[in-house]
C-alpha cells in the first residue's frame, strides 16, 4: 500500500449517541497517526439522512466504511479497541503478518 | 376413534375487551385464532426450511393492505426484493403494483457474514432508522421481519443483539404496528436463537412433514397470550391463492339432524330405504368389491341432484372427469349437461398426489367455494392407501363432520378386498356412517349376480331384504331376488 494513496471514509452515526462522538474521535486519532494529511471522513447522521442507511447496507451503529482504497471495508463499534480497527482498516497486519 | 375437542366458543363481544386483533384474512387462520393475530403486537412464525413461513408473512401484508386498508412494511433479511416479488407472483400475489400504490413497502438488509471487523460498543440503530423509514414510507399497520435470526450470523456479540432485539420488539410495539416475526425451527426449540422468548404475545408453528412420500403441511398455535385459540395441529395448504388452513371447528356432533329426504335417484332403492330416500345431511357409504356398481350408484345420486337444480360436487378419484361421464353415458346417467349448466363439478385428482389432510383442506376448499347441496367421494378407500387407517378415519370424521354442519348429504364409496368379511370395512368408518348400503357378489341358481342389502340406515325403517343389482342401458335396477320373501322388511 503505498504511502501517497488518498483515504476516503465515512462514518455513519446516529444523532449525538456517545458511542458516535466516540467513533468520531477514535477514528480522527487513528488517521493523525497513520493517515496524515491523505485522508477525508465523512460523517453520515442517519437520524438526518435515514435513506442513506440503505447505500451501505447499514445496520449497526456506528459503522465506519472505508470507501477508498478499494476493497471496500467495513467496521463497526466506537473503534475503541484501536488493534481491531486497525486490523479492520488494514493499516496494521493480521496477528500472522500475511497482509501489508 | 375420538373426536376432537370442540373449540370454545369465541365471543367476540368478549375478544373485544381482552384483546384487539388483526385479521389475517388467511383461510381458516383468523377461525382458529378467534379473529386473527394481536393487533399492535408481535407475532412470531417459525418452522423448518420450506415450512411456509414466509409465505404465511407476505399474505399476512398483502391481505392487510388489500382487503382491510392497512399498509404494510416487509423486510426481509434472506431474500432480495426481486426474489422475493417473484417467490409470491406464483401465489398471485403483485407486489411490484402494491409497491407502486404505496400500500406495500420491501426493504432487503443484507447480513454480510461476520466479515465486518466489533471494535468497541454499537447498537442496531441502522436497522431501527431503516425500519421506520419503511413503515413512515408508507404508513405500515403491519411489518414483517422475515427472518431476523439471519443477524445472529452477521454480528459477534451476542448480548448486543439479544438486547437490541428486545429493545425492537419494544418499538414495535411502542409504534403500533402488528408485527409478524419468522424463525427458523432449531434443535429443542421453537427457534434457534430463542426469538419465542421476545416475542411472547402469540407464536405460531408451522411444519411440512412427508410421510409415506406425501407432504402435509400443518400449522400450530403454540401460544396465544389473553385469548383461546384452537390448539390442535391444523393441515394447511398452499395453493395459487395462497394459504389455507383448514380449521377443525370442533363441530363435534351438535349439528342439525335435518328429517328432509333426498332420493337416491334410484327408486327402487328410495323403497328400500323407508320409501324416501337418504336423509338430507346425512353420510352414506356404499361398499363392495371392484365392479359392483358402486359408482353408478353414486352417478344416479349425483343426476338426482342435479335433477333437483342443486349443486353436486363429484370427487372422483380414479376416473378422469371424461372417463366418468362416458361410461356413466353407457348406463343411460348423461350427466354433462349438468357439468354445463354449473350444476355438477367433477374433480379428479389421484389420492397419492397429496397426504390425506391436503386433501382434506382441498375438499374444504372447493365446498366453500362451489357450495354443493352433495358431495360424492369415489372412492373413499383410496384415501386408505395414502395414510395409516386411523389417519383415515380422522380424516373421514372431519370430512363428514364438516359436511354435515353445512348440511350437505355426503356418500361415499368404498371398494372392499375381497375374501374378507363383508363387514370389516377397512377404514372402520361404519360409526359415522348413517346409511351403508354393501353390494357383493352373490351365487344365485348356478350364476354370479350383485347382491345389494342395506346395511344399516340410521332414523328410517329400512328393507333387510337382498335386491339383485342390474346395470342395464337406463341404468342401475334392483329386482327381488327369487326366491326371497316378498315383503319389505324391517330392521331393529
Amino acid at each position: 500500500m503505498s504511502s501517497t494513496e488518498r483515504w476516503d471514509l465515512r462514518l455513519y452515526t446516529a444523532g449525538q449517541s456517545p458511542k458516535s462522538l466516540a467513533a468520531l474521535s477514535n477514528l480522527k486519532r487513528i488517521c493523525d497517526q497513520h493517515l496524515a494529511g491523505r485522508y477525508s471522513i465523512e460523517v453520515i447522521d442517519l437520524m438526518k439522512n435515514p435513506r442513506l442507511a440503505k447505500d451501505d447496507e447499514i445496520i449497526a451503529i456506528p459503522t465506519l466504511v472505508r470507501k477508498l482504497p478499494a476493497p471496500l471495508r467495513k467496521i463497526i463499534g466506537d473503534l475503541s479497541d484501536e488493534e481491531r480497527a486497525l486490523v479492520g482498516l488494514q493499516l496494521r497486519p493480521h496477528r500472522n503478518g500475511a497482509q501489508k | 376413534m375420538m373426536r376432537e375437542p370442540a373449540l370454545p366458543k369465541m365471543s367476540a363481544r368478549n375478544d373485544e375487551h381482552t384483546l384487539a386483533k388483526a385479521r389475517t384474512g388467511i383461510d381458516g387462520l383468523d377461525e382458529i385464532t378467534g379473529g386473527g393475530l394481536p393487533k399492535g403486537r408481535p407475532t412470531l412464525v417459525c418452522g423448518g426450511p420450506g415450512c411456509g413461513k414466509t409465505l404465511l408473512a407476505m399474505e399476512f401484508l398483502v391481505r392487510g393492505a388489500t382487503q382491510f386498508a392497512e399498509p404494510g412494511a416487509f423486510i426481509t433479511f434472506e431474500e432480495t426484493g426481486e426474489e422475493l416479488a417473484q417467490n409470491v407472483r406464483s401465489l398471485g400475489f403483485d407486489l411490484d403494483s402494491l409497491v407502486k400504490d404505496r400500500k406495500l413497502a420491501l426493504d432487503y438488509v443484507r447480513v454480510e457474514p461476520a466479515e465486518i471487523e466489533e471494535t468497541g460498543e454499537y447498537d442496531l440503530e441502522g436497522l431501527f432508522v431503516r425500519l421506520g423509514l419503511a413503515i413512515d414510507s408508507v404508513g405500515a399497520k403491519r411489518v414483517v421481519l422475515d427472518t431476523i435470526e439471519s443477524l445472529f450470523g452477521g454480528f459477534q456479540n451476542e448480548a448486543v443483539l439479544r438486547s437490541e432485539l428486545r429493545r425492537l420488539f419494544r418499538w414495535l410495539k411502542d409504534k403500533g404496528v402488528t408485527a409478524v416475526i419468522t424463525g427458523e425451527r432449531g434443535d429443542g426449540s421453537l427457534t434457534r436463537q430463542g426469538l419465542e422468548e421476545y416475542v411472547s404475545d402469540c407464536v405460531i408453528l408451522l411444519d411440512h412433514r412427508v410421510i409415506e412420500q406425501s407432504s402435509t403441511r400443518r400449522l400450530r398455535i403454540v401460544k396465544y397470550r389473553g385469548s383461546v385459540h384452537g390448539t390442535n395441529e391444523y393441515p394447511f395448504l398452499i395453493d395459487e391463492e395462497g394459504i389455507s388452513v383448514l380449521p377443525v371447528t370442533g363441530l363435534g356432533l351438535d349439528h342439525e339432524a335435518s328429517t328432509e329426504r333426498v332420493s337416491s335417484g334410484v327408486a327402487r332403492l328410495d323403497a328400500m330405504l323407508g320409501g324416501k330416500g337418504y336423509y338430507r345431511g346425512s353420510s352414506i357409504l356404499i361398499s363392495g368389491t371392484a365392479g359392483t356398481g358402486k359408482t353408478s350408484l353414486a352417478a344416479h345420486f349425483a343426476d338426482a341432484t342435479c335433477r333437483r337444480d342443486e349443486r353436486c360436487l363429484y370427487l372422483a378419484f380414479e376416473e378422469s372427469p371424461a372417463q366418468l361421464l362416458r361410461n356413466m353415458a353407457s348406463i343411460g346417467l348423461r350427466l354433462e349437461p349438468y357439468l354445463k349448466k354449473g350444476l355438477l363439478r367433477i374433480h379428479a385428482s389421484r389420492p397419492t398426489l397429496y397426504g390425506l389432510e391436503m386433501h382434506l383442506v382441498q375438499i374444504h376448499k372447493m365446498v366453500s367455494e362451489f357450495e354443493p347441496r352433495a358431495v360424492i367421494v369415489d372412492p373413499i378407500s383410496n384415501f386408505v392407501s395414502t395414510g395409516t387407517n386411523r389417519d383415515a378415519q380422522a380424516m373421514l370424521l372431519r370430512l363428514v363432520d364438516f359436511l354435515k354442519a353445512r348440511q350437505v348429504t355426503a356418500l361415499f364409496t368404498h371398494l372392499t378386498a375381497g375374501g374378507r368379511p363383508i363387514e370389516a370395512t377397512d377404514v372402520g368408518i361404519s360409526s359415522i356412517i348413517d346409511t351403508w348400503l354393501l353390494v357383493r357378489e352373490i351365487e344365485l341358481g348356478g350364476t354370479r349376480k350383485r347382491g345389494l342389502y342395506v346395511v344399516k340406515s340410521r332414523g328410517m325403517q329400512h328393507s333387510n331384504e337382498i335386491r339383485e343389482l342390474q346395470i342395464t342401458a337406463d341404468g342401475v335396477e334392483l329386482k327381488t331376488v327369487s326366491g326371497a320373501r316378498h315383503k319389505e322388511g324391517r330392521a331393529s
